[in-house]
């Protein structure tokens, strides 16, 4: 579980069965161990009219558990960016009724949850439920390139290579924390870097 | 009389002053001899002759030179002035504003004639002479926002009131203290003040969200907020944080008096007529040290403010760098004699 820290910080949930005529579920790695706990939860039929995309990452763990929860359209993606074309047109021929799940990693979750608002679904109404790793999306606030999986404080930024603070401040819209020059005042004061979104 | 508009800097040779006539009005923001965060709103009305409440939009000496700053700022980064799509009218709303406020503060400066929708805006100062129809984008060379912002000192936020909440859903922001519209664009309330220190424990921000969504149209409030700047520099943005910040290690005894400005903002707070959405103009003031300390009540009260703010909002304004050498620089203009009450000199 993340830690509770400042109120811009997103803050998770527990995936459970909302009334609804469709449900999407996006899903990385480890979330999909979300999903399959919330279907021990869920009225019988629920997954006849849901539709599971599901990114497995690395270790390709957890595609025959979705598999068996049998949601009317199962879908595997190699990444969020090869997901995207999909899951926009999904949201774009949406209709009232459904209803949105997100679950695995802090990036899924809030880059998802981005398309999902750009496409009018107000993000209150959105379930979600972290799992897995920390690792966390920083836009850079000086040169606006976005460095994913940051584990790191502070973290370099991929793009300009300036040292940053990894703030907690975080923007739905842009679906990242801000990463902040931490030695902006003084370049030769160089604080220790600490692995600590795991 | 119209005003005489300085040609000065905020950046490079940095050639910005006050003349004495604008230090004396300048708003000073401490009424007692200590600082702590407070719900400091209060109605925005017309305050004394030749105080920055005078005209409810102020425009001071400064305006020339405050808008190129601006055009030179949003040249290198145009997203600082931002609108998402819901927001145009609100953008209408704010243009009115913004033209019935100037020209009625400074006729010989700004007019604005109407004949239905088809307006005529005349600024003098900015050799700006535009026949538009009102409402219809399609007539100005920017959204109505940006083309009334590039010709009105100080930042505005436009905020969308809904669901019991205030959204920063537009804004012109070139001037700011450290925040950044383009990262914060879309947030609530909460979340955009999320990183502000202390103020949420106390419920500051509850009751300035509800005291905000009551605001009726026709009656602005206002309320002063306070940071320092080193060097008179309007953009002081995380964006480019890495090409100010160096500024705060050149503080030294003997050029305190020239390059540490107390930079207060005037904000206000004003319903919108046709949106319902509230406009938050962020008027920047700046002063040196050497132009503040000629009034010897304003010294004395900064010397304490500064030396007894707690470390927590010391950081949180960036001024733990070079705190001690301003408040060692300050305590010689302390000879610890009361300040009498109020904001103004005496």
């Amino acid at each position: 579980m993340a830690a509770k820290s400042i109120i811009s910080r997103p803050v998770y949930g527990t995936l459970s069965p909302q009334p609804g005529k469709h449900h999407l579920f996006i899903a990385d790695a480890e979330g999909a161990l979300a999903i399959s706990d919330m279907a021990g939860r869920a009225p019988a039929g629920f997954f006849d009219g849901a539709e599971i995309d599901f990114i497995p990452g690395p270790d390709g763990k957890h595609v025959a558990a979705l598999e068996a929860l049998k949601p009317a359209q199962f879908h595997q993606a190699p990444s969020f960016a090869s997901l995207l074309p999909r899951l926009k047109q999904t949201l774009a021929n949406a209709h009232m009724g459904l209803r949105l799940y997100l679950a695995g990693t802090e990036g899924l979750i809030g880059q998802a949850m981005q398309v999902a608002l750009e496409a009018g679904i107000d993000h209150t109404s959105i379930q979600t439920e972290h799992r897995g790793s920390l690792a966390r999306r920083m836009q850079c606030v000086h040169c606006k390139g976005i460095t994913e999986n940051v584990t790191t404080q502070p973290a370099t930024c991929a793009h300009c290579g300036l040292l940053l603070l990894v703030r907690d401040h975080y923007s739905r819209r842009i679906a990242a924390f801000q990463g902040v020059c931490i030695n902006a005042e003084d370049r030769s004061e160089i604080p220790p870097m600490e692995e600590i979104f795991r | 009389m119209g005003i005489t508009f300085r040609k000065e800097t905020f950046r490079d040779d940095f050639t910005f002053k006050n003349s004495p006539e604008h230090i004396r009005r300048f708003p000073f923001p401490f009424h007692e001899d200590a600082y702590m965060y407070a719900v400091n709103i209060e109605p925005h009305v017309v305050g004394p002759k030749g105080s920055v409440l005078e005209n409810l939009i102020d425009v001071d000496e400064h305006y020339v030179a405050e808008m190129q700053d601006r055009a030179l700022v949003l040249a290198e980064d145009p997203l600082r002035c931002q609108s998402l799509p819901h927001m145009t009218l609100a953008g209408w709303d704010l243009l009115e504003l913004l033209m019935e406020q100037q020209a009625l503060g400074y006729p010989e400066h700004f007019t604005l004639s109407r004949d239905g929708d088809r307006w005529r805006w005349i600024n003098r100062p900015l050799g700006i002479d535009d026949t538009f129809t009102f409402g219809d984008t399609s007539t100005l060379p920017y959204g109505p926002m940006e083309y009334i912002t590039r010709q009105s000192q100080g930042d505005f936020c436009i905020l969308d009131q809904r669901d019991g909440n205030l959204w920063m859903d537009a804004g012109m922001v070139t001037t700011q203290a450290d925040w950044s519209l383009d990262f914060d664009i879309g947030m609530n309330f909460f979340e955009w003040h999320a990183p502000v220190p202390l103020a949420h424990e106390k419920g500051i921000f509850v009751r300035a969200l509800k005291f905000l969504t009551n605001i009726q149209q026709g009656k602005p409030a206002r309320r002063l907020n306070w940071t320092m700047t080193i060097n008179p520099r309007l953009d002081t943005s995380p964006e480019n944080y890495h090409k100010w910040g160096p500024d705060r290690t050149t503080v030294t005894p003997e050029n305190v008096g020239d390059k540490v400005h107390l930079r207060v903002e005037l904000q206000s707070f004003w319903r919108l007529p046709r949106s319902n959405g509230i406009v938050f103009p962020i008027r920047c003031y700046l002063i040196k040290m050497d132009e503040l300390v000629t009034q010897p009540k304003w010294a004395r009260r900064l010397h304490r403010v500064i030396r007894d703010l707690p470390d927590e909002l010391a950081n949180y304004k960036g001024l733990t760098r070079y705190r001690p050498t301003l408040v060692e620089w300050l305590s010689k203009l302390d000879d610890g004699s009361p300040t009498s009450p109020g904001f103004g000199p005496d």
